[in-house]
């Protein structure tokens, strides 16, 4: 099983995480295809942002592996990540209202010469990338604050492809996006998934709309992924009911002491 | 209009690759849109009104009284600016304003250490404390408000008792040549200060550092997430403030020629620093100003003062001015920033 990495983009292995006393990941097993688009669900405090922040460097796991591209490693930051082609585009999108699009396209990377912004260069190269990607947007010189939800959305998206990111993570891209503005998102990620070379992680709450794009569904329960197919062998029906039996589950048993508070996560060799 | 068309130009130029409406108009357009523009027009009126209303206000005498009043405000509201953009204040500015010229007088006087090292190690000390109000507010996030409150009086404090509240003479050791560049010249203080706000200026504006003191204001979480690393940015921007208070203290101190525990209003010349970044468009919530704005907003807070001594009134209702003039700013500065938003502007 593990390897070679041929055609894996990121295994993830019996990855656990606690933050003092609660336990937001028990026991994670994960695998992306190299240009495979995977859609991760759970209900609120499943653990998919902390899943994805390990990923991304910003937590280190308690315990488990991690593997990109075949081989392991211990990401020790964002940065670090970042460096091995890890790139997220975060619920809150990290873009910064008082600049243009072109300075956040560029932020933390700008281009520079005598220790100057180069930006001719940046606002050129912006333009060009988001042309390339089919972002439109009224000029890359506006402020951020002047852009709509799902503009926002696909500057942040275009900032990480740019990056050379080979692996993207997601977090709720669709959250608070009009029907217009998620398809315009949907479509930008179907567009890389075309082009092959960024294997992609989305997390959404939406199932109709991640079943558009996504190869498969993975689905994150009491911090740990008990739900594993293709997208062509499940419906917006079968999730949905995966889900609420959840809930039914967890608030029929409410009144009962819940025995997943105390597992603890299992070491492997 | 030509005159600030000129001004706009070499501001900035206007942003290519947009559909041409003529240079002068786009110029003219570039102009109205810069955050500048207001606080330029005020000082040219209250030039020109004071100008008219005694004859005493054109003169170079009234000149050279208004740039050495506007230099050390603008100075300091030039790293004043970097730190309010990042979200934080600087209160012990006026403090270390106080510090350095005392600190370069013990160096020289009773160390024998040669007047310009004494400068340099002056500023260094004054890098420290901006260091110290840094790293306490970002380490053990006790807001900047507060941390510089204690900075500050420990520093006026430091002042009055290494002094025994006495003021004392420029060292011996400073020639004549030093004195005449470190402030003593009419116009010493304002080359200074007019190198200085060019270079924030283009420190703030055109440099990936700048960049990020706005990022780090603007979405402090969006940052971080970036990548950038904000406590190391707000550090630098609290060293940078600390290091040009103690700077134009010393010049302030080779230009009245005595180093007085008292320079600097223990915590005066801070707020006039702050009143003159506010009236120039910095917004203290982090995230936008301009420094030019803040050396428009001394020039403001100077000539005002200058010319109502001059037409007689007395000083007593400056601040009253100076109070609805940071008010009134503070509220055009929210409104046209929403204006902009919008997209009307």
């Amino acid at each position: 099983m593990a390897g070679d990495g041929g055609g894996e983009a990121l295994r993830v292995e019996h990855v656990a995480k606690r933050f003092g006393g609660l336990t937001a990941l028990r026991d994670v097993n994960l695998r992306l295809a190299r240009g495979e688009v995977l859609g991760l669900i759970g209900d609120n405090g499943a653990g998919k942002s902390t899943l994805i922040k390990i990923i991304c460097g910003f937590h280190q796991p308690d315990a488990g592996k991690i593997f990109v591209g075949g081989e392991e490693v211990a990401l020790k930051s964002v940065d670090h990540a970042r460096t091995l082609g890890i790139d997220t585009v975060y619920q809150d999108l990290a873009l910064v209202n008082e600049l243009s699009v072109y300075h956040n396209m560029f932020l933390n990377r700008e281009l520079v010469r005598w220790r100057l912004l180069g930006n001719r260069r940046m606002r050129r190269l912006a333009q060009q990338h988001l042309d390339n990607m089919g972002v439109n947007i009224p000029s890359v010189d506006d402020e951020v604050a002047k852009l709509s939800g799902g503009q926002r959305q696909a500057i942040a998206v275009a900032r990480s492809v740019y990056s050379d990111a080979k692996i993207l993570l997601l977090d709720e891209p669709l959250a608070a996006m009009g029907a217009k503005e998620g398809a315009l998102i949907l479509d930008l990620v179907r567009d890389l998934k075309d082009r092959g070379e960024v294997s992609i992680i989305i997390i959404a709450h939406n199932y109709g709309q991640i079943l558009e794009v996504c190869d498969r569904i993975n689905l994150l329960q009491h911090g740990s992924i008990t739900f594993d197919k293709p997208t062509s062998e499940t419906s917006v029906q079968e999730l949905t009911d995966l889900v609420v039996a959840e809930y039914r589950a967890a608030r029929t048993q409410k009144l009962r002491p819940d025995p997943s508070a105390n597992a603890r996560p299992t070491p492997r060799p | 209009m030509s005159d600030s068309v000129d001004v706009a130009e070499r501001v900035e130029p206007a942003p290519a690759g947009r559909p041409s409406r003529g240079p002068l108009r786009r110029v003219g357009e570039a102009f109205l849109r810069r955050r500048e523009t207001s606080v330029l027009v005020v000082a040219l009126g209250l030039g020109v009104y004071f100008a008219s209303a005694s004859p005493a206000f054109l003169t170079q005498p009234n000149m050279v009284n208004i740039a050495q009043a506007t230099a050390p405000v603008a100075i300091i509201a030039a790293g004043m600016v970097l730190v309010l953009v990042n979200g934080e204040i600087d209160l012990s500015v006026a403090a270390v304003f106080a510090l350095a010229p005392f600190n370069m007088h013990y160096l020289v006087d009773y160390h024998g250490v040669p007047i310009l090292l004494a400068i340099v190690l002056a500023l260094a000390i004054s890098a420290f404390i901006g260091f110290v109000n840094g790293f306490i507010t970002v380490f053990f996030r006790v807001p900047s408000f507060v941390t510089t409150l204690g900075t500050a009086n420990i520093v006026i404090g430091l002042v009055l008792v290494t002094s025994h509240a006495y003021p004392a003479p420029i060292p011996d050791a400073a020639t004549e040549t030093i004195r005449h560049w470190f402030g003593a010249s009419d116009w010493a203080h304002i080359t200074w200060c007019l190198l200085i706000v060019a270079s924030f200026h283009v420190l703030l504006t055109r440099t990936p550092w700048g960049l990020h003191t706005i990022a780090v204001g603007g979405n402090p979480l969006g940052a971080t997430e970036a990548g950038i690393r904000a406590g190391r940015i707000k550090i630098g921007n609290f060293m940078m403030v600390s290091t040009l208070g103690g700077f134009a203290g010393i010049l302030e101190a080779f230009r009245i020629n005595t180093i007085d525990p008292n320079l600097g209003g223990g915590f005066g010349i801070m707020f006039t620093a702050v009143s003159a970044a506010v009236i120039g468009g910095t917004a203290l919530a982090g995230g936008s100003g301009t420094v030019i704005g803040a050396f428009l907003g001394a020039l403001v807070l100077a000539e005002l003062q200058d010319g109502m001594n001059l037409i007689g009134i007395s000083a007593n209702p400056y601040f009253i001015i100076l109070g609805v003039a940071i008010l009134v700013s503070m509220i055009a500065n929210v409104y046209l920033s929403r204006l902009r938003r919008t997209g009307r502007a």
